[in-house]
């Protein structure tokens, strides 16, 4: 049945207000979860939560897209749009989790990085720009999980990593629909039709293999059955982690660097010089 | 976002210099308005001014061509040619038919023209984004050629010097030019890794997935003045927040203000400031 719905469709289940965000995630997939907050540059921004979770007796460091579940938490998170310190927060983690040899999972789910004043006197390009360059080189063992909506520097500002999964009713593209037909059309009421066009469908990434794994959802989404979700992406994390473990740290961050290396390649390539 | 208000203000400016001509009965083509002062210049004399206004400074767009005439010294530089083929990963059929029209018109490949040559003497790998195409808007072609110029600059070990001008990440090609952030990032990181200098120039206009990615990791960040400069575009970011933005949000100006820029450097100085940058990097 699911095979039916287009992208639209896919988008409105990775956007619906009851879809688990990622702390539903991990409250059900962690024995234990400890938060941890602030860039220590500025304040905390809460639309990326960070923190260390123990998992079948293995550490991780958790950085995670947070989306409010109601108004007040919408409102406290940002909608989920972070602001340059939530990846100047995720960079601190991330390097932490390095030095301390413990494999990084992060959830992607935006909608973009805040368009805010504030974020642009904070460098909100600079800070997406090194989350990315940081990722691309981190020692340790990145699982991403693309769990909703995955939309432009925002998302692949944490989206850098040896394993992408990616929930099968989300959506991972370049800008919100919205964003899209305003800037190709002129027209941001046309969403719908860009969305068809756009292939942002887990099904089109696997595709172009930009992402690795689609994990099935329960019959009629996600929130239909949050611990089986949670379950299922449970399995693909430790799966994902079996593989990358016993992979060498030179030969993992090499692989990670051929992976995106390979994203846009085209056929003939004859260089002169 | 971005893209659409720079093309309606370049239209808008097109059509008033037209009027203005029409009023002044001045031959179309050889005179030029300043976006700034809008005084008419007589165009020979602003390109021999490093197209920049003669009376109030402001700096006019420039072509790749251009840029690489007025920072390499003449007849040093060998373009990185590679055979490109169509790349079309939406499958639109207005985009290829875009990319071969833009190619005749502007007879180039891309929005990035990379090569190799020399700063008064001194080698390096130099990237120069070009707006005339598609706004220098980053899709997989221009993610390649970047990245490929970068892993030259590592086999080479030379510095590298990239002039960007861009829109953004490419919309018609999708996710696959969002991804072109990471693998030009990524190289980027190589780079750093081997010790090398970059020197990333950021002109008029910046924004979006090349200020997210690339433009904003150089070890030493110069703009030029006035150039707009950002992440999100004004208009979104009005439509955001519902307030005006303040007078000389996201310039050069601003930037350097904010921390993000090194310097801002005059277009009659660029080739010595980059040049004096090179050597400050040499013999240790």
């Amino acid at each position: 049945m699911s095979k039916e719905l287009n992208a639209w469709d896919k988008l409105s289940i990775a956007r619906a207000p009851d879809r688990p965000t990622a702390l539903d995630y991990i409250d059900n997939i962690f024995q234990e979860f400890i938060e941890l907050h602030g860039d220590r540059q500025f304040s905390d921004d809460k639309a990326i939560v960070c923190g260390l979770a123990k998992l079948n007796g293995i550490n991780f460091t958790i950085i995670a897209e947070q989306k409010g579940r109601n108004t007040k938490e919408n409102i406290e998170r940002n909608f989920g749009m972070p602001n340059p310190e939530s990846y100047r927060k995720s960079s601190r983690f991330m390097k932490q989790a390095e030095k301390f040899n413990r494999p990084i999972i992060t959830f992607v789910d935006t909608k973009g990085a805040y368009p805010g004043l504030g974020a642009e006197e904070r460098g909100q390009g600079e800070a997406i720009a090194k989350s990315i360059l940081e990722m691309s080189r981190i020692r340790v063992p990145i699982i991403v999980v693309v769990i909703g909506e995955g939309s432009s520097g925002g998302a692949l500002a944490i989206g850098v990593g040896d394993e992408i999964l990616m929930l099968e009713n989300a959506v991972y593209s370049i800008l919100s629909p919205e964003g899209y037909s305003s800037i190709l059309w002129k027209d941001s009421s046309r969403a719908k039709e860009a969305a068809e066009i756009m292939k942002m469908t887990a099904k089109d990434l696997l595709d172009f293999k930009v992402i690795d794994k689609i994990i099935e959802e329960p019959k009629g989404g996600a929130q239909k059955n949050v611990k089986l979700m949670s379950e299922n992406i449970k399995q693909e994390i430790l799966t994902a982690y079996e593989k990358l473990k016993t992979i060498d740290q030179d030969e993992l961050i090499n692989k990670r660097y051929d992976k995106f290396r390979k994203m846009g390649e085209y056929k003939s390539k004859s260089y002169n010089i | 976002m971005v893209i659409d208000k720079i093309r309606k203000r370049e239209v808008e400016s097109i059509a008033t210099e037209q009027n203005e001509y029409k009023k002044a009965d001045i031959p179309v083509g050889k005179w030029v308005k300043c976006n700034k002062c809008k005084e008419i210049l007589y165009k020979d004399i602003v390109r021999e001014n490093y197209s920049v206004c003669p009376n109030c400074g402001y700096h006019f767009r420039l072509s790749s061509r251009r840029r690489i005439a007025q920072i390499i010294d003449q007849g040093t530089f060998q373009e990185f040619e590679l055979d490109i083929d169509n790349v079309n990963p939406l499958g639109m059929n207005e985009y290829t038919k875009k990319i071969d029209g833009l190619r005749e018109k502007t007879g180039l490949d891309e929005a990035v023209k990379c090569g190799q040559g020399k700063i008064n003497g001194e080698e390096v790998v130099i990237c120069v984004m070009d707006a005339n195409f598609l706004m220098g808007s980053m899709g997989t072609v221009v993610g390649e050629k970047i990245t490929y110029s970068i892993e030259k600059a590592i086999e080479l070990k030379l510095p590298l010097i990239i002039f960007s001008v861009s829109g953004g990440a490419r919309m018609q090609e999708g996710i696959m030019s969002l991804m072109q952030m990471a693998k030009t990032s990524a190289a980027i990181g190589k780079l750093d890794k081997a010790g090398l200098l970059f020197i990333s120039i950021l002109t008029d206009p910046t924004y979006g997935g090349v200020t997210a990615s690339f433009a904003s990791l150089g070890d030493i960040i110069l703009a030029e003045p006035n150039a707009m400069i950002g992440f999100a575009g004004p208009r979104v970011i009005e439509q955001t927040i519902k307030q005006e933005l303040p007078e000389g949000f996201q310039t050069a100006e601003f930037q350097l203000e904010h921390g993000f820029v090194d310097k801002i450097v005059e277009r009659s100085k660029m080739k010595d400031t980059i040049y004096r940058i090179l050597l400050m990097h040499k013999n240790n």
